[in-house]
């Protein structure tokens, strides 16, 4: 495939991402610190996003494994994970940790598990968008191509 | 016998009177009558008092069943509204995970897998599908009843939509049947409704066609009718509804038309279905009013009106097994099939005629059947649509004046105006190669619709099969238009980078993203910016502008081009090597935050020291002198809150006995920068840095001694006024 074809993709697959919510304009930010003098930086950060949210689902699933759950610290664990996911811009991961949290305070096991699935869901989703996404802007690169800069208005 | 009697007296003096009379006789010792006693009392105000507490039980009694009525309405409402809630709410908790499961076999299919593996997927993603497909039926059935579904109006083509679903119905279609639409002269390019709801009755119909036809063929037919007799206006408007198309050609077609519709109508109704009752006419934003006004002004047709009303009559026949008359009345209540043999024959769940009689009925309209068993059936349903009148005026090809608004249909005219279609069995077939999931086969079966159709402009037809999911809608829709923007667009890569300093001159390496530029330094500055309006036909609004842009290369960067000349940045870096450099403190124990804002400060020129917690941010202010404080709010060991406390206290007091008193052993003298004796510590400003949570809110900041606060996520913007505020 030629580099505008493949360049073309990129344009749209990045787009449908946020206009369905993946991302959300914190990317975008990310985006932009990411120069001659940091040339990798998207890939680390989402790579260290990565590691850091798996390391954290895995803290939760165990947590809420418990016979006598300690709320206090699987909240304190989708605190990191908010936190992490609003950082990287996203989105979805990011409110479905905000829903996870006011159940916390609940002490509501029931809903806290479902939480737990639906943050694992929305993270495996933007996981694989975003590897997706960063294998197209690779093979552009590869191919010789440069990966075009796009601006959302919302 | 002794004897009681009440005597009412009417005086004049005190009104109505009533005396208790009581007599009874006198016995001798003999027993003999000798006399009688009596006696009498004045019981007025006691009879008053009786009768009144008659009207009060009375009362009481009425009362009393009154509100059990109530009660019992109140209680069956109540049942039946948590009973829907419950539906609705189940049907979304189901909804979720499934989605999930449907999400992850997705990906899952993006991943090597060897061919049984795909297949096994497939049959789980179709699987998956039906039910999400059956979830969304439960649901659209409990909204529409429940009165929540909105109608959207938006302008679409009818023959484009006939056209598509027969595209979409022909791509799947698995028995040799002949397809065909024919959508007659006299129907508008464009109407205004629905399109979303009408696409989903017609998919209905026109799968169930399918389903229940095993030779022969399964067709659309889009014709203009006069207004029918269910409709609310009167009678005298009739006729008249129906010349909202302004070719004269029309009219005589029109009476015809009226002559042979009600006789067929009369002829479908055969089973009972009574064109009775006044009909909702559709709710559009203000509710009632439009088709009114439509059908008052029709009768001065030549005056310049914004829209009239059409009434489209649909049918979609098939030469199918047919159904007896004995089902008919059945056929549109929810969950019932022709029998029970049906049921288990051809499947399906039974909800999707009950979903279309509702919608059409909430259009305004009705939908009918009538049937012969064994030869076919044709359902039909009739609607109004608004039209629009300057877009109407396509249809006159022989008028000049109107070629200005035609500027739009150039392009398409062949489609817009081509109103017979046919997919005869196998042709299509060819052109779709069984691969990978039905998703793909889909997204075939529309860019090969498209080919000619260029929907740039103020076209807003959501080209998505029903049903699918919103976020798929989304996504196909985009692609879509993004095609048709791709096709007009130059991608070239050189962004505006107004923040940038330049370590490597040379060093391009080829990963750096969208920062290049070409060769020639006076590169093309060609700005190129395409507006892609998306309407989007749920109730997210969203309006995006997608400009991908070039603009002019900045002088610096030419400057960098050619090797080693100092671009005013690096100067400006350079000076801030010298000692002036601000020391700045980051305070955050989330890694990805760390990145995240340390990138940023970098790009803005300054490098930080970071601590993970209150702890070590308390020790990092005693040993060095910090012009500015990054804190975060939430942290493990001490909180930003506390660190901040302690903090301040130090510069009160001059000595970190607070510090000392949480624990934190006070560092050792020569270490200490700061004479406690000398010089007051300077104050350092310590920005918040808060997630908005409630317990971080801005005054409990400002309590603790924070000079300022930032709220995650840390954009650049932020930080950059940040700096500007608080560095000298």
């Amino acid at each position: 495939m030629e580099v505008g074809q493949m360049q073309r993709r990129l344009v749209d697959y990045t787009k449908s991402l946020f206009m369905e919510g993946f991302l959300d304009a914190q990317f975008l930010q990310l985006q932009q610190l990411q120069d001659e003098s940091n040339p990798d930086f998207v890939v680390e950060v989402v790579s260290l996003f990565f590691d850091d949210s798996e390391k954290l689902l895995n803290d939760l699933t165990m947590a809420l494994d418990q016979p006598n759950v300690d709320f206090k610290k699987v909240d304190a664990h989708v605190h990191q994970l908010k936190g992490s996911s609003s950082s990287i811009g996203a989105q979805r991961v990011k409110n479905a940790c905000i829903a996870f949290r006011s159940f916390c305070e609940e002490q509501n096991i029931d809903a806290t598990l479902r939480c737990l699935q639906q943050v694992k869901q929305e993270y495996y989703l933007v996981k694989n968008k975003l590897e997706t996404m960063l294998r197209l802007e690779q093979q552009i690169v590869a191919a010789g191509g440069s990966i075009p800069m796009i601006e959302l208005g919302f | 016998m002794p004897a009681k009697r009440e005597i009412t007296f009417e005086t004049e003096l005190f009104g109505s009177k009533t005396f208790l009379i009581y007599v009874e006789p006198v016995f001798s010792k003999a027993g003999e009558t000798i006399g009688i006693n009596y006696m009498g009392m004045d019981i007025t105000d006691q009879v008053r008092k009786r009768e009144r507490m008659i009207k009060i039980r009375e009362e009481i009694a009425v009362q009393k069943a009154k509100e059990t009525e109530l009660n019992r309405t109140i209680h069956i409402t109540e049942e039946t509204m948590r009973a829907k809630q419950m539906l609705a709410t189940m049907s979304h908790e189901i909804r979720s995970p499934l989605s999930g499961v449907v999400s992850m076999a997705e990906i899952l299919a993006t991943t090597k897998l060897d061919r049984e593996q795909r297949q096994l997927l497939n049959v789980m993603l179709s699987s998956g599908d039906l039910v999400l497909q059956l979830i969304n039926d439960i649901l659209d059935l409990s909204k529409v009843e429940s009165g929540v579904m909105k109608l959207e109006a938006t302008k679409f083509r009818p023959r484009e939509v006939v056209k598509h679903v027969l595209q979409t119905a022909a791509a799947s279609l698995q028995k040799i049947l002949t397809l065909e639409g024919n959508v007659a002269d006299d129907v508008p390019i464009e109407v205004i409704g629905d399109v979303l709801r009408i696409r989903q009755i017609l998919t209905n119909l026109i799968s169930n066609a399918i389903k229940f036809t095993h030779e022969g063929k399964v067709g659309v037919k889009l014709y203009v009718v006069p207004e029918p007799p269910f409709a609310k206006e009167g009678s005298q408007h009739g006729s008249d509804g129906s010349t909202a198309n302004q070719t004269t050609t029309n009219v005589p077609k029109e009476e015809t038309c009226t002559s042979t519709s009600q006789t067929s109508s009369d002829q479908r109704g055969f089973h009972g279905k009574k064109h009775e009752g006044s009909c909702q006419n559709r709710s559009q934003s203000e509710p009632g009013t439009p088709v009114m006004n439509g059908k008052i002004d029709v009768t001065e047709e030549q005056a310049e009106l914004p829209e009239t009303t059409v009434w489209i009559r649909c049918d979609v026949y098939d030469t199918g097994i047919g159904i007896p008359e004995n089902a008919l009345p059945t056929l549109f209540k929810k969950y019932m099939q022709v029998s029970a043999d049906h049921a288990r024959k051809y499947g399906g769940t039974g909800l999707g005629l009950a979903i279309c009689k509702q919608l059409v009925e909430l259009m305004g309209g009705r939908l009918t059947v009538s049937s012969r068993v064994h030869c076919g059936s044709t359902f039909t349903f009739i609607l109004p649509y608004k039209v629009s009148l300057s877009c109407d005026h396509s249809d006159d090809s022989d008028d000049p004046d109107d070629l200005s608004d035609m500027d739009d249909h150039g392009d398409s005219d062949d489609d817009a105006t081509n109103g017979f279609f046919q997919f005869q069995p196998r042709t299509l077939g060819s052109l779709f190669s069984s691969n990978g999931s039905s998703r793909t086969q889909k997204l075939l079966a529309h860019n090969i619709g498209h080919v000619n159709s260029h929907k740039i402009n103020g076209f807003s037809e959501n080209y998505c099969s029903f049903p699918t999911s919103n976020g798929q809608a989304k996504e196909m829709d985009l692609v879509e238009d993004a095609c048709s923007v791709a096709e007009a667009l130059e991608i070239s890569s050189e962004p505006e980078c107004s923040f940038s300093h330049s370590p490597d001159h040379d060093s391009e390496s080829a990963i750096c993203r969208g920062r290049r530029h070409h060769n020639d330094v006076n590169a093309e500055n060609k700005v190129s910016s395409i507006d892609v309006s998306t309407y989007s036909e749920t109730s997210r609004e969203v309006d995006v502008k997608v400009k991908i842009s070039e603009p002019q290369l900045p002088a610096e960067r030419q400057g960098r081009s050619d090797s080693g000349s100092q671009s005013t940045l690096n100067t400006g870096q350079e000076v801030s090597n010298s000692i002036s450099k601000p020391k700045i403190l980051l305070v955050e124990d989330n890694k990805i935050n760390v990145l995240v804002t340390q990138s940023m400060m970098k790009q803005l020129g300054h490098t930080i020291d970071v601590v993970n917690n209150g702890v070590q941010a308390v020790r990092a202010v005693q040993c060095h002198s910090y012009d500015l404080v990054l804190m975060d709010v939430c942290m493990p060991v001490m909180d930003g809150l506390q660190a901040t406390r302690l903090i301040r206290s130090f510069e009160e007091t001059g000595n970190w006995d607070a510090a000392a008193k949480a624990g934190i052993e006070r560092p050792s003298p020569s270490s200490d920068s700061l004479q406690p004796d000398c010089t007051p510590p300077k104050h350092i400003p310590i920005i918040a840095m808060t997630a908005n949570a409630l317990s971080e809110s801005a005054e409990e900041c400002f309590a603790n001694g924070m000079d300022s606060f930032v709220s995650k996520p840390v954009t650049f913007q932020k930080l950059k006024e940040c700096l500007e505020q608080y560095l000298p």
